[in-house]
């Protein structure tokens, strides 16, 4: 291989040779150079092969032995030809290459010629420039040394002219605050003292700072003052006044006393709310008036045909109009006092607090102090205000329209709420519910007493409408015992509306309290308003209170009227009894359903249970009941009593007719009858024997008779008289004459008429009789014994207590000589 | 227990009237007085043997008429006194044939009258030894009262009952007629009696006493009666009224007793069943109210010697004893004194003083088959006492000894 056809072919490069192929020939030169693209050196393991062509370890030597030894002649033929080929491209690429590279070599030769020119034109340049550089210098060198004393001068003067204008600043501070004074820029003012205030300090020790010092301080005193009398006239707005004190704090004018003359401040405007309120507490006549009115308005809903109850009170009527009710006072109170109270509270909080936090005056303890103030003062204020509105609450006795109280309460209760929000950890709220418990306890107690006048008022009218039918009763009597039934207000109609009337009351009442726990109302979710007030308020102190109030009252009937004997219509007696009597069956676990229905009870708290209610009604009833027997029974004795003592029974003529008093007897007890019917059943009675009125006393007809008042004075047998008269007692049962009576009209008659025969008997035994008086008590109970035994149980019962009172009469006797049976019972049928 | 069971006793007329023979301390001895309008009434000595739990009777005839109230001489064992109705025309109609006096009945109603009045008597001092020889001899022919005299008045009235100044030498007693008081002297061994002072009820209508008691304290200076419903209170030195407690009683007051240790504590019973105690000091309430009967009380009786022990008697038939603890001169119980108890017993003391006494009805007697007019204590034995029924049975009771120990101990 010959180099010079390289280079004189230079012209003749094959320009259409791929570029594939070319790379592939870069390629295997730096893989034959040890190159990869990045330069570095590969590592080729397989390259150790001694018989890879293409390693570097290639021995040709053993390549051509292990051809030879290996191949075949052919495959040695093929093999050669390959290699030539290879051999022969090679060639052609490495002539390519050595033509590229010349090429470039030849460039790069014009090139560095060329630059070689340049460089000598630029170094002649260089050098000129440093020749002018270092004249610069020089020059430059020599002015600043001439400028140097000048610039010193300068600087200087500029130090000297600030120190004159804050000096300029200083020296004009008293006129510039005294015109801010004048313009009243307090703001400024103090801002500007403030700039001041730490250089005038500093410098005090130089007699003009001194003085430039105390004048400033004279105007700030004098601007303190007029803040200070500013903040204390009080006409400022709010927004001046917290403007004020901040000033003033800034004034460092002690933060306590400024607390104290805020509130102080604000006291006094609070306190002329306070006194608005007060002035309308004041009228206390009207506030009587509307009392009146109330109550009275209460009572004539319920009894709107009386009128003359009306006229005569309309004319009180205005006067509780002109003032103001307790909605309107609560929202006065809400929204002067309790507003301005809160409006105070915050911006007492914004100055003392909130503002102080942030400041240098934190450090002083001053949040705590002022924060201690605020509730004292909030504390007093609220207590004041509370007292108030307690005062005005208590005037509240009116119980026609709850709504209004419960509404004003809720009003109250919910501003008090913002006082909460404002004033964590204050007690003001707690007293604000304390309040609102108190007035609901208050008014479930009005209403439990306005229940009770009530009820008593219904008491009344039910004795005037007894009272007035009883005439015509007693007046058409005679006509029939049936003539109660028509009198227009009869037992059970007066019962009915009574128990009516009342249960309507209890069940308006219940709905009145039952807005103080209306879902709408603030205070209805407190604990006290769920629990304690639905159990021991509602259900305790106001319905069971009220029902023991009912059995109580009616107890008292019975022992009041025992002595006079008569104060009460015995009526009424009878009709209260009934009325306990339902109340046990039905009415009082009625109403306690409903009230614990309507209020949702759970009961923490013991409660009264229906059955102690219940049979304390029973009791009241029985009680009155046996008082009714008692007093009936009263009646009908007096009459036998008197008729039997004011007569001379041993001077009377024979009887020719039955005593008038006796007649009575029957008819007061007819009408007895008729009334206890009209609200107690029948009762059972043992069964009549055929001619029960016409029973004839043994002691007449038998020889019984004869054996006990001839009986002669026989000592050695001292039991002998009475032996018959004993064994008979022996065989009857012992009457218990004032005994408890069942809840029917037999048993109530039976114990009437038991009364009535004893006290007769008791009488005739106090009595000496003639033969004719004997023979009038005879007639007189054999008209009784005629109607009396269709009355009671046992008819027995009669025959026996008139046999003892006739056999009593006989003994009594001076001269026993009984009427004949016939002659009797002609008289008593003549009646 | 075999003797706490009553002792009966009949007796063969109707009787009312019962007192304890006061002067008689060793005895237990009762008087009984009878009402029959037809034979010889009589008065029944009762002697009851408490140790061999039998009874001695002797009869004394009362011919004067029926006994309505009976009282014993605090002083002298054998006199007594009665108030008696006699029926003036009496012998003149029993004469009469029965058949007759139909005929002639405007004769009978224009003459016949019943007076009562009132009697001082002495009993026969044999009397007691006629009846321990033959008991029945002296039942068929018994001695007759010896009158002493008349507490008669006729402008006075009818006698109701007679009191002998408690405690008292047995020389003045009070009778009671219509409404008058009369305090009477007796004199000459009580057979002369003058009227000393009388008092005057004055008021609308009849006004009438009931009854009375003489009080015990106060020297013996006061009345208490009752008419209708009212207790009054007298002063016997100026005979005029001290107190007045209206409407004492719903209906009638019939018997009133003074408690022997508390002063100014009356008991009092009436027609409405019940039986109140008074503090005459403040009259508006009674200071207890007993109902306990269920029908008029008869009669209220205080133990003598403890006054918590209250007897009454009612035309219920029932007798009914009474413990007023609460109201009696010893509420907390017997009080013992400090010296005499040991220490043990002093612990059992106060345990005794700590448990409330209450009041309590100790127990009803229901041995009577008819009304129970009157009861009385003995005036030997405060253990014991006597009640009388209408049909002439008295029984004599104990207080439960269980009760009395207490009351002792």
């Amino acid at each position: 291989h010959s180099w010079p056809p390289f280079i004189m072919d230079e012209g003749s490069v094959p320009v259409a040779e791929d570029p594939g192929r070319r790379r592939r020939v870069h390629g295997m030169l730096k893989l034959y150079y040890g190159l990869n693209e990045e330069g570095k050196a590969p590592e080729q393991p397989e390259s150790l092969d001694p018989c890879d062509i293409n390693g570097p370890h290639f021995d040709p030597e053993l390549y051509l032995n292990k051809l030879r030894r290996e191949c075949s002649l052919t495959e040695l033929m093929d093999q050669e030809t390959c290699m030539v080929r290879q051999i022969r491209s090679l060639d052609s690429d490495m002539q390519t290459l050595v033509y590229e590279n010349y090429n470039k070599f030849i460039s790069a030769t014009d090139t560095i010629r060329k630059m070689k020119n340049d460089f000598k034109k630029m170094e002649d340049e260089m050098d000129c420039l440093s020749a002018n550089m270092a004249a610069i210098t020089e020059f430059s060198a020599r002015i600043s040394g001439t400028l140097q004393d000048q610039h010193a001068q300068i600087t200087k003067l500029s130090g000297v002219h600030t120190l004159l204008r804050k000096l300029q600043f200083l020296f004009e501070l008293p006129a510039r605050l005294n015109k801010c004074l004048e313009l009243q820029a307090y703001a400024q003012a103090v801002n500007t003292h403030r700039r001041a205030r730490c250089v005038l300090q500093q410098y005090s020790h130089l007699p003009s700072f001194k003085g430039i010092q105390d004048d400033c301080h004279a105007i700030m005193d004098k601007l303190a003052q007029e803040l200070r009398q500013k903040f204390r006239d009080g006409g400022s707005s709010a927004k001046d006044l917290s403007e004020c004190v901040e000033l003033l704090l800034q004034l460092d004018e002690p933060a306590e006393e400024l607390c104290d003359k805020f509130l102080s401040h604000a006291r006094s405007r609070l306190e002329s709310d306070l006194q608005g309120l007060e002035a309308e507490i004041r009228p206390y006549p009207s506030t009587s008036a509307t009392k009146d009115a109330s109550v009275h308005g209460l009572s004539s809903t319920t009894a709107p045909g009386s009128p003359a109850d009306g006229s005569p009170k309309n004319s009180s009527l205005p006067s509780p109009a002109s003032n103001t009710d307790i909605l309107e006072f609560i929202d006065r109170g809400c929204n002067e006092f309790v507003s301005s109270l809160c409006l105070v509270i915050t911006s007492y909080q914004e100055l003392f607090i909130n503002h102080a936090q942030k400041g240098e005056l934190a450090s002083k303890n001053i949040p705590q102090m002022a924060n201690g103030k605020l509730h004292v003062f909030v504390d007093d204020l609220a207590a004041r205000y509370f007292m108030l509105v307690e005062r005005r609450i208590q005037e509240e006795k009116g119980v026609g329209d709850n709504s209004l109280l419960v509404r004003a309460l809720d009003r109250f209760h919910r501003r008090l709420q913002a006082v909460a929000k404002l004033l964590p950890g204050s007690a003001v709220p707690n007293k604000g519910t304390e309040i609102v418990i108190r007035a609901a306890t208050e008014r479930v107690k009005q209403y439990l007493s306005a229940l009770q006048s009530f009820y008593m008022d219904s008491l009344t009218d039910v004795r005037q409408a007894l009272a007035t039918p009883r005439l015509s009763v007693a007046g058409t009597s005679v006509a029939g015992p049936a003539s109660g039934r028509d009198a227009p207000t009869s037992l059970p109609e007066l019962l009915s509306s009574l128990s009516a009337s009342i249960l309507n009351q209890i069940k308006s009442v219940l709905a009145s309290v039952h807005l103080f726990t209306a879902k709408d109302i603030t205070f209805s979710n407190k604990p006290y308003f769920k629990g304690e007030f639905c159990s021991q308020g509602v259900r305790e102190s106001l319905v069971v209170s009220f029902i023991k109030f009912v059995c109580q009252s009616s107890r008292q009937f019975c022992e009041t009227a025992g002595d006079k004997g008569g104060s009460t219509p015995p009526a009424l007696l009878l009709l209260l009894s009934r009325l306990c009597l339902d109340y046990e069956t039905s009415t009082i676990s009625y109403i306690l359903t409903l009230t614990d229905e309507q209020f949702l009870v759970q009961h923490h708290s013991p409660v009264t249970p229906v059955t102690t209610l219940c049979a304390e009604a029973r009791e009241a009833a029985q009680k009155l009941l046996n008082h009714y027997v008692k007093v009936q029974g009263l009646i009908i004795s007096q009459m036998l009593r008197k008729s039997v003592e004011t007569r001379d029974w041993v001077n009377t003529i024979e009887p020719r007719n039955v005593r008038a008093v006796m007649k009575r007897v029957v008819e007061d007890t007819t009408s007895i009858d008729v009334q206890v019917g009209l609200l107690y059943e029948e009762g059972v009675r043992k069964a009549h024997s055929s001619d029960s009125s016409k029973r004839t006393f043994s002691v007449y007809s038998s020889s019984r008779q004869q054996a006990r008042y001839a009986a002669s004075y026989t000592p050695s047998a001292p039991m002998d008289t009475n032996l018959l008269s004993n064994i008979h007692k022996l065989f009857s049962e012992r009457i218990d004459i004032f005994s408890s009576v069942e809840f029917n009209k037999v048993s109530v008659m039976t114990g009437i008429i038991k009364i009535s025969l004893k006290t007769f008997l008791e009488c005739v035994r106090l009595r000496t009789f003639g033969r004719y008086g004997l023979q009038q008590i005879q007639v007189d109970c054999h008209y009784l014994q005629m109607y009396l035994w269709r009355f009671v149980s046992d008819e027995n019962l009669v025959h026996f207590l008139l046999d003892e009172i006739v056999g009593s009469a006989a003994h009594r006797c001076l001269d026993p000589a009984p009427m004949e049976q016939s002659v009797i019972e002609v008289i008593c049928e003549r009646g | 227990m075999e003797d706490d069971a009553p002792v009966i006793y009949g007796l063969e007329f109707q009787a009312r009237a019962l007192t304890a023979q006061t002067a008689e301390t060793d005895a237990v001895r009762f008087l009984v007085g009878t009402q029959s309008l037809k034979f010889d009434n009589q008065i029944h000595i009762i002697d009851f043997d408490d140790e061999n739990n039998i009874i001695n009777k002797n009869v004394l005839l009362h011919q004067a008429g029926e006994i309505w109230h009976i009282g014993a001489s605090p002083a002298d064992k054998a006199v007594l006194t009665t108030c008696y109705n006699k029926s003036e025309s009496h012998c003149l109609l029993l004469s009469v044939a029965p058949f007759a006096a139909s005929l002639c009945s405007s004769f009978f109603s224009s003459d016949s009258r019943v007076v009562s009045c009132a009697a001082v008597w002495r009993m026969p001092s044999d009397w007691e030894t006629g009846s321990h020889e033959s008991p029945d001899e002296s039942a068929h022919n018994p001695q007759t009262l010896e009158l002493l005299c008349h507490l008669d008045d006729s402008t006075h009235g009818n006698a109701a009952c007679v009191l002998w100044e408690p405690m008292g030498d047995g020389k003045r007693v009070i009778s009671l007629a219509d409404n008058h008081a009369l305090l009477w002297d007796l004199q000459e061994s009580s057979t002369q009696a003058t009227v000393s002072s009388t008092a005057t009820l004055e008021g609308k209508g009849q006004l009438k006493f009931t009854s009375g008691k003489w009080s015990p304290h106060h020297n013996c200076s006061q009345l208490a009666t009752a008419n209708d419903t009212a207790i009054r209170g007298w002063d016997l030195r100026t005979m005029s009224q001290i107190y007045c407690i209206e409407n004492a009683h719903g209906q009638l007051v019939r018997d009133l007793d003074f408690n022997p240790n508390r002063q100014y504590y009356l008991a009092s019973c009436g027609d409405d069943c019940k039986v109140k105690f008074w503090d005459v000091r403040s009259v508006q309430e009674p200071v207890k109210t007993l109902e306990e009967h269920s029908h008029w009380v008869w009669s209220v009786r205080y133990n003598h010697s403890h006054d918590q022990l209250v007897l009454t008697a009612s035309s219920d038939s029932r007798l009914i004893l009474s413990n007023m603890v609460s109201i009696s001169s010893e509420p907390f119980g017997h009080l013992v004194d400090d010296e005499e108890l040991s220490e043990g017993e002093e612990l059992h003391q106060e345990d005794k003083g700590k448990e409330p006494l209450k009041d309590s009805v100790v127990s009803t007697y229901e041995e009577h088959e008819d009304s129970v007019y009157a009861a009385e204590w003995s005036s030997a034995d405060p253990w014991l006492f006597a009640s009388l029924s209408y049909d002439g049975r008295l029984v004599i009771n104990r207080v439960p000894r269980a009760l009395k120990y207490r009351i002792l101990l």
